[in-house]
């Protein structure tokens, strides 16, 4: 309990810690100022104002196409048969009136229910940056600096100092991960009531948000330790970083690529962002659009492929087991030096 | 006496594709009786820090039995690691941290009392220091908040690898006392160290480590004895018969260290000898003394590390231990 009290202690007291949060804090905080004042609340005068705007710009439009037609009309008569007009003048109409829809003049509005749940993804994607770089410096300063070594001359159980390490980093990042969302839901809810609507949010929206929520904060624990013991692995934050960039820019875009190139179906279905959006999204479909090239003058019903969060937490627990199982296994064989 | 710490026949080899096996430490034997300074010597590459490393768990050895204040380790290190205070190799810290926040956590991690902290800064003089961030210290300052957090634990065994380096001369001299108050209150200190002076004044004992084997070890009086015996200066008539006499001297078994003006052979029983055989080549000695040999000459000799004129020795040039060695036949480090 001490190892782990001056461990969580070690991890607060890092600089990295301290300005990677700060700056995830900073850039989610920008984002909702962003949302606030990009939107507007929709009373009954603004609507009006839209009717307003819209039936002026119909009523333009009406007068505009007569207009031509009178001007086609004109230089049938004239014998003109310039391209400018069509044939048969009489298929120049007006737009009917609904194409002009109240809505498309009114300001933009934050819809909670409907626009919400994309917003999670953000914070997700930003805590799980956080975390990734966190806790892979967190191990990989220790085992660079020497941190390691000192610690282990204190407490010699290997494996332990490593895990109550994570331990303490999970804990952290956890009750980060905790309050941002629940901040994040709390700014989102003052948005849209002074900037939009919160109308619709029945009980089975709001579980649907909390489980997207819960979602997001496993993620980011998830990426911590990943980047905790990858950067264990190659004891250095290098290794972790490093071998981020290569598995995105490599072994994302090199496959990608190559899979293109050999026409294999459902390419999207080998790259791990695909896996983080299913996660996050309960499910993403792919479809292979080869199949309407195929038939280019039929309907295109392509054949799809069903990513759930399943298939995703299954992938997540195999990556922890093999980084994580390897970091201990390193840890306890590997001499110290 | 007691033994704190006891080694026997250590052995530690590294295995690589491109250049097969190394043995780190070969068969290596130690012991250190409670409430000593024992001074641990050897050239570099030796084996002492790969020693101090496996005994403190850090790195796995290949076969032998060690044991730390009456306890097998590693399989029962965590019994003892409260008693053992360490520094091996170089201070390293987290640069931003200031050294009582380096200290305290520690403490923490180590469950000691907090106000210990204040006493091992006031006891290794960085009291009025504490606060200012590690980036900023010079080594010296590092190496005295590594022997600050060594000495945290208030530790039976201290094991200090090096602890005078970068130290000003008032530092290492602190660093005498301090080591010498640690061993009148019981602490038994293990120093590791090149600075051959400085371990003959203050430790009680030495072991020697070559190649990764003990060449020498007991009282440092009884090594200079040993050892030191035989050893005698050696002047010609003209500097120019010094090369044809080393070699005489070295064709006839005597270990001859070279000089621009003189040459100092070990190993030497009788006066007579030395003249006799130079007086059969047509070389004649003009002085012939018997000279009273120190830790470093005696350190050089058994290592054969001592510089020669024109020779650049390699880090792995060292004595052969087999022919100067003392192995143990049983008993710990016996």
């Amino acid at each position: 309990m001490s190892l782990y009290r001056a461990e969580l202690r070690r991890l607060v007291l890092r600089r990295l810690t301290r300005w990677a949060t700060v700056l995830g804090l900073a850039v989610l905080a920008t984002v909702a100022i962003g949302v606030f004042l990009s939107n507007q609340k929709i009373d009954d005068a603004a609507r009006a104002k839209a009717e307003v705007a819209a039936e002026e710009h119909w009523q333009q439009q009406v007068r505009q196409t007569e207009e031509f037609r009178a001007e086609c009309e004109q230089a049938a008569a004239r014998g003109d048969q310039s391209d400018r007009f069509p044939p048969d003048c009489s298929q120049i109409s007006p737009p009917p009136r609904d194409v002009y829809s109240p809505d498309q003049f009114l300001s933009s509005t934050f819809d909670f229910r409907a626009s919400f749940g994309g917003t999670l993804i953000a914070v997700a994607a930003i805590l799980a940056l956080v975390g990734f770089v966190v806790g892979s410096s967190f191990v990989g300063a220790e085992w660079n600096t020497g941190g390691m070594m000192t610690m282990l001359l204190w407490r010699p159980k290997r494996v332990t100092v490593l895990l109550t390490k994570l331990a303490a980093l999970l804990t952290g990042l956890l009750a980060l991960a905790v309050t941002t969302t629940m901040l994040w839901f709390g700014s989102f809810w003052l948005i849209a009531t002074t900037r939009g609507t919160t109308e619709g949010m029945t009980a089975g929206a709001w579980q649907s948000f909390a489980l997207t929520g819960l979602r997001g904060v496993t993620l980011a624990l998830v990426a911590a330790v990943l980047g905790f013991g990858l950067a264990s692995l190659g004891r250095h934050t290098a290794m972790a970083l490093g071998g981020a960039v290569g598995v995105m820019v490599v072994g994302q875009f090199g496959l990608g690529v190559l899979l293109s190139l050999t026409g294999a179906k459902f390419v999207e279905a080998w790259l791990l962002p695909t896996y983080v959006q299913a996660w996050m999204q309960k499910e993403v479909v792919l479809r292979d659009w080869q199949t309407c090239r195929v038939n280019p003058f039929g309907q295109c019903d392509p054949e799809t492929l069903t990513l759930t969060w399943q298939h995703t937490s299954g992938l997540l627990a195999a990556g922890l087991v093999l980084i994580l199982g390897g970091a201990c296994w390193a840890m306890r064989r590997r001499d110290i030096s | 006496m007691t033994a704190v710490l006891e080694i026997e026949g250590l052995q530690k080899s590294y295995r690589s594709r491109r250049r097969g096996t190394r043995n780190a430490l070969d068969g290596f034997d130690m012991r250190v009786e409670a409430g000593q300074v024992h001074g641990f010597l050897g050239p570099n590459g030796s084996g002492k820090t790969t020693t101090l490393r496996t005994l403190l768990g850090l790195i796995r050895p290949d076969d032998g039995r060690m044991r730390l204040l009456g306890h097998e380790v590693p399989a029962d290190l965590s019994a003892v690691a409260g008693q053992v205070g360490a520094i091996v190799e170089s201070p390293q810290f987290f640069p931003h941290f200031t050294a009582r926040e380096t200290l305290s956590l520690l403490a923490t991690a180590g469950e000691v009392r907090s106000t210990r902290i204040d006493e091992v800064l006031e006891l290794v003089g960085l009291r009025d220091r504490s606060r200012e961030r590690v980036k900023t210290y010079s080594l010296g300052m590092k190496q005295r908040l590594a022997v600050a957090s060594a000495l945290l634990k208030e530790p039976r065994l201290l094991i200090l690898d090096e602890p005078a380096n970068g130290l000003d001369p008032g530092g290492i001299r602190e660093m005498r006392a301090l080591m010498r108050n640690l061993s009148e209150t019981g602490t038994t200190v293990l120093l590791s160290s090149h600075i051959l002076a400085e371990v003959q004044l203050i430790c009680d004992s030495v072991t020697i480590i070559s190649l990764g084997r003990r060449v020498a070890f007991g009282p440092v009086e009884k090594v200079l004895a040993a050892h030191s015996a035989g050893t005698v200066r050696v002047r010609l008539e003209t500097v120019a018969d010094l090369p044809e006499a080393s070699e005489a001297l070295t064709r006839a078994g005597f270990r001859v260290t070279r000089e621009p003006d003189h040459l100092l052979l070990s190993g030497v029983e009788e006066a007579a000898m030395v003249t006799r055989l130079l007086a059969g080549q047509g070389l004649y000695v003009s002085e012939l003394v018997w000279i009273d040999g120190d830790l470093e000459s005696v350190f050089l000799d058994l290592t054969a590390t001592a510089p020669a004129p024109g020779q650049s020795r390699q880090v792995d040039q060292s004595a052969k231990p087999a022919a100067v060695g003392q192995r143990s036949t049983g008993g710990w480090g016996a």
